[in-house]
């Protein structure tokens, strides 16, 4: 800690990268591959448990008229119930638990990583890559499983010239293609850079209150912008999580019904 | 097994010095990391699918649906008791009804029989009373014809016997002649 200390005072006060370094806590490795518990492991279990406290534990009393935490419960509960029923249809209703657990885990970890010293298990491209390309696998498999070679008719839109078509087909198989690294994309780099940003800023407050007692008036200025910002993070956090959930019914729906 | 060696290095030298996190440049796109965060991803995400598909979700959705299926039982309820007061209500203002036009026939009937009743004793007390006073009238009038006959054979015998006692024998022929002249005369 104290090599860290004397490293950052170098260039600036706080590295805003350091937040994102994942280190060992239990070195693992299975048949030569690296599976060590790391912190993103840690935090993904925190996440994973306050996830099921919440839904659990809040559900303890089962009460017809509920109590607060009961009520927040059944507001996510019928939230993405109605969210996958609007957005990918009756029959999509399967895959509810699928996308409640996608919404959880994201919305959680995003919102634990915004509390000081917690670890952020989505600001890493990698973690929202496999979810997204958990969610891209899904869908395909199920559009081909339920429609068949008709599935791929999702890639020729009805009433385009025939001249186009070649032209039309090859965007839109690359826009399917594309759709995991714009999904995991946009989550991964809304959380990244969210964080750096409080970082920055929490930098510039160390540097002022380095200077004495002007810079503590100066310190004020970055001080607001980092709780103004801390709850446009809250914002971000859970839009992200709503993004990510919609999109993944809306892929759903193209599994469900390929025809458009 | 040189990873294995650089995997226990990263340990030791992260904690010691910094610089080596940074010399893999930006963490997320730091590749040695990628097989254990996919790993701890797929095995927490995969038990928190499980703990919520077949714990959390299906008791959050029984207790909606049990709030739902109450609520309108409760409803459907009420609607069935207000159905009940009103055909109650309905049912008494009949029997009120009923009731009162009930009383009312029985009050007029029992008035419409006294009165019969009361005519009939009447209509039999005067049919009495007109037979006694007609009857009382024949017997006057019978008691009046043999009281006059008698006043004739008693003024005869009178007679007689005054104008005897005056003129001694007279006879009856005459007495008889007298007195018819005096009743006629009257």
């Amino acid at each position: 800690m104290a090599a860290e200390a004397e490293h950052a005072q170098g260039h600036f006060p706080v590295d805003p990268l350091h937040q994102f370094v994942v280190h060992k806590i239990v070195p693992l490795q299975i048949g030569g591959i690296d599976a060590s518990f790391t912190n993103s492991s840690l935090w993904m279990v925190v996440v994973a448990l306050v996830v099921t406290a919440f839904t659990v534990l809040s559900m303890g009393k089962r009460a017809v008229v509920p109590g607060r935490f009961q009520a927040a419960a059944e507001m996510f509960y019928e939230f993405i119930f109605n969210m996958v029923r609007d957005n990918a249809g009756h029959e999509a209703l399967r895959f509810f638990p699928f996308v409640f657990t996608l919404f959880m885990f994201i919305f959680f970890s995003n919102i634990i990583g915004l509390f000081p010293y917690a670890f952020t298990v989505t600001s890493h491209i990698i973690v929202t890559f496999t979810l997204a390309i958990t969610v891209f696998l899904g869908v395909t498999l199920t559009g081909i499983y339920l429609h068949g070679f008709k599935f791929f008719g999702l890639f020729v839109p009805s009433g385009v010239p025939v001249v186009l078509l070649p032209l039309v087909v090859a965007i839109e198989v690359i826009s399917y293609i594309s759709r995991p690294i714009s999904h995991s994309v946009r989550l991964f780099a809304n959380m990244l850079a969210g964080h750096i940003t409080l970082e920055v800023f929490a930098g510039f407050v160390l540097t002022f209150g380095a200077m004495g007692t002007v810079g503590w008036l100066g310190a004020i200025l970055p001080m607001a912008m980092i709780v103004a910002l801390t709850a446009l993070e809250v914002l971000v956090a859970a839009l992200q999580a709503y993004v990510f959930a919609i999109l993944t019914c809306m892929y759903l729906r193209d599994a469900m019904h390929p025809g458009h | 097994m040189a990873q294995d060696m650089a995997a226990d290095q990263g340990v030791t030298t992260e904690t010691g010095v910094p610089q080596e996190a940074h010399s893999t440049g930006f963490p997320p796109f730091n590749a040695q990391t990628f097989s254990s965060q996919i790993i701890w991803l797929v095995i927490v995400f995969g038990v928190l699918y499980v703990l919520m598909s077949r714990l959390a979700l299906p008791r959050i959705g029984k207790v909606i649906i049990d709030r739902r299926d109450r609520v309108a039982r409760d409803l459907e309820q009420a609607t069935l008791a207000k159905q009940k007061t009103d055909s109650a209500i309905a049912a008494y203002e009949k029997a009120l009804a009923e009731a009162r036009a009930r009383a009312h026939t029985i009050a007029q009937e029992t008035r419409d029989r006294l009165n019969a009743e009361t005519d009939r004793k009447r209509h039999e007390t005067e049919a009495a009373l007109a037979a006694k006073i007609a009857e009382a009238e024949a017997s006057i009038a019978k008691t009046k014809a043999s009281a006059l006959a008698n006043v004739r054979a008693v003024a005869i015998e009178v007679t007689g016997a005054i104008v005897n006692r005056l003129l001694e024998d007279v006879d009856k022929a005459s007495a008889e002649r007298a007195v018819d002249a005096v009743l006629k005369g009257n």
